[in-house]
């Protein structure tokens, strides 16, 4: 196993006991983005874990802020904080709240939650560090279900207008929101058509290849003066096929079936990684 | 400390608006000025012309002109954001509330022609509820500029202080109650004159009113106290305490709804105070605009001071 799919399973890992200690959570949407996150932690992006406030840091924006604990398993084993404080999630008084919190957790760049947001503020930063002349990237992850906010398209087209090739949106093209399939609820249609239309440079690759998602974000480097896109090909819950094909997968509350299938798949990521202790820092 | 002005020589606050910032982007690059498609209405042309890349039009698109503006704030940059009072607050509040305050940003709203200001642009553009929705916010500083002098040190004078602050106030000229270089104090009030039976707080350009309906008050042998209580939130309630005590009559003036405006703040000052004196709101009542010239809508709406003086004479039975 090479050092990203390690990684990646070791978010997922962290993910799954985080919200088995819990008792409930978005697992769906936490576990579809885990590949990205292990490829822009564990290698693109330009970081410090040691000063998180580092100025020349690249940045990150969970637009989805519900996958809050995929990005706190990241920022953990990356060595923000302690491992053992991914067992607040959620608690009364925690650092590590259901959404991300810039105030509250050591690592995370921007607030988000409220959906559609997360995108604006992207832009607005990789703006600034545009106007600045920068070196800086910004990286943000926006839902496919996010898509349905119009906010979201006033951001795209600030991003398109402005050529933000210092911003690499990636779509978590999940193909379901809380209440069901995207394309039930409300269709996306093309989004490859529909962001090129909007003037973006625009790849769809699959969301659980780490190789591919890295080789793509370095040909979207390449793209100069034009805003560009990531659109990742994912399953809700991807990576644990009971989860996969459950129905309603967003957000879950462990009983009977269901948390037999998390403590199954929680050994068997433990199996994979070898060795059943809480994982250290990624290195 | 503040003079008051000696002769009035009104000046738009939207020229007060660009002029102040084109002094303060000369010496501070972080300065950056947003608009949503409102340029030629807000007349920040020439600082679009001066530095056409610290200024951005966003386009009609509010919402994102917040949320860009505050991840912009969270590098280092200090936007300045205008477009008219409704889309400032109402249109945005998620975003005003989540991407701004809670978010901890640090950015400037000039939420321009509050209340009957919209004038011809009519109740679809009329903001009444503005200070209702963002006195709501945690950690916002609401400012109701009185005139162009106050306007003017309002924008220099909160630079240097990080955080998030909506200015609501006309584009046009309002009467100067100051004298130019005047100095305040965000958070504080500033007693505009001393009486002994009557308080009357007011903001914008009821201040204008008041001192209007102060005089013919004063036929009647009814002297008045006027405040002007500019910093809407956080309302310095020490001053209407203070202010309020002992008085016949206290009055809130206000170009904004009753509900959840300058009345209503200093209501729950008093409500939660021993001083029992009768309350007057001058306010627009749960009503929506419509279009009309400034002196039909004041008529209108119960906002000038005849309507000051009358309900005050009615409630001290005179």
């Amino acid at each position: 196993m090479d050092d990203l799919k390690r990684l990646s399973a070791k978010i997922r890992l962290e993910v799954c006991r985080m919200l088995k200690k819990r008792g409930f959570g978005h697992l769906g949407g936490a576990l579809s983005i885990v590949e990205t996150l292990s490829v822009l932690y564990g290698d693109v992006m330009k970081i410090n874990p040691q000063n998180p406030a580092w100025e020349d840091r690249d940045w990150f924006v969970l637009s989805k802020g519900h996958a809050g604990p995929a990005l706190y398993a990241t920022l953990a084993i990356r060595g923000y904080f302690p491992m053992e404080m991914l067992d607040t999630l959620n608690d009364n008084g925690t650092r590590l709240p259901s959404h991300p919190d810039r105030m509250k957790t050591p690592g995370v760049d921007v607030t988000t939650g409220s959906l559609g947001q997360g995108i604006s503020l992207a832009v607005g930063i990789a703006k600034s560090f545009q106007l600045s002349e920068k070196s800086n990237r910004v990286y943000t992850i926006l839902g496919d279900g996010e898509c349905n906010e119009g906010q979201v398209w006033e951001a795209l087209q600030f991003a398109a207008h402005h050529k933000l090739s210092n911003l690499v949106i990636f779509i978590d093209e999940n193909h379901k929101q809380l209440d069901g399939p995207t394309q039930e609820i409300m269709e996306l249609f093309d989004l490859k058509n529909k962001l090129e239309a909007f003037g973006f440079a625009v790849k769809r690759i699959k969301g659980n290849d780490e190789a591919e998602i890295k080789k793509t974000i370095h040909q979207m480097f390449e793209v100069k003066n034009q805003a560009c896109c990531i659109i990742l090909d994912t399953i809700k819950a991807q990576g644990i096929s009971y989860f996969e094909n459950l129905q309603d997968n967003h957000h879950i509350r462990f009983s009977g079936e269901s948390e037999l299938q998390l403590n199954a798949a929680i050994e068997m990521l433990e199996r994979k990684l070898k060795g059943g202790g809480r994982l250290g820092c990624f290195s | 400390m503040f003079q008051l002005a000696e002769k009035q020589q009104p000046k738009e606050l939207r020229a007060v608006y660009q002029e102040t910032l084109m002094e303060l982007m000369e010496e501070n690059e972080n300065i950056i000025v947003c608009d949503a498609d409102l340029v030629n209405a807000s007349g920040t042309g020439k600082l679009f012309r001066k530095y056409p890349k610290r200024c951005i039009n966003m386009g009609i698109s509010e919402a994102n002109m917040i949320g860009a503006s505050c991840g912009m704030s969270l590098t280092g940059k200090i936007p300045f954001v205008h477009t008219f009072a409704p889309f400032a607050t109402r249109r945005v509040f998620d975003q005003l509330y989540l991407s701004g305050c809670y978010q901890q940003a640090n950015i400037r709203i000039y939420g321009s022609d509050p209340g009957f200001w919209a004038l011809h642009n009519g109740g679809t553009h009329t903001s009444v509820e503005d200070l209702a929705l963002t006195r709501a916010v945690p950690q916002l500083t609401v400012i109701a500029p009185a005139d162009a002098a106050q306007f003017k040190w309002v924008i220099k004078n909160t630079i240097d202080r990080y955080g998030m602050y909506y200015f609501r106030c006309a584009r046009k000229a309002v009467p100067d109650i100051y004298s130019e270089g005047s100095q305040f104090e965000i958070g504080k009030g500033n007693i505009i004159c001393e009486g002994t039976d009557i308080a009357i707080f007011a903001i914008g350009e009821m201040i204008a009113e008041a001192i209007k309906a102060r005089k013919i008050l004063e036929e009647y042998g009814i002297s008045s106290t006027i405040v002007d209580m500019f910093t809407v939130k956080p309302l310095d309630e020490e001053l209407v305490r203070e202010v309020s005590r002992g008085k016949r009559v206290i009055v809130a003036a206000e170009n904004h709804s009753k509900i959840g405006g300058l009345g209503s703040a200093i209501a729950e000052v008093l409500a939660e105070s021993p001083i029992e004196a009768p309350f007057i709101s001058i306010a627009i009542q749960d009503h929506f605009g419509e279009v009309g010239t400034q002196d039909y809508l004041q008529r209108k709406f119960g906002l000038n001071a005849d309507a000051i003086v009358s309900k005050v004479l009615e409630k001290l039975n005179i």
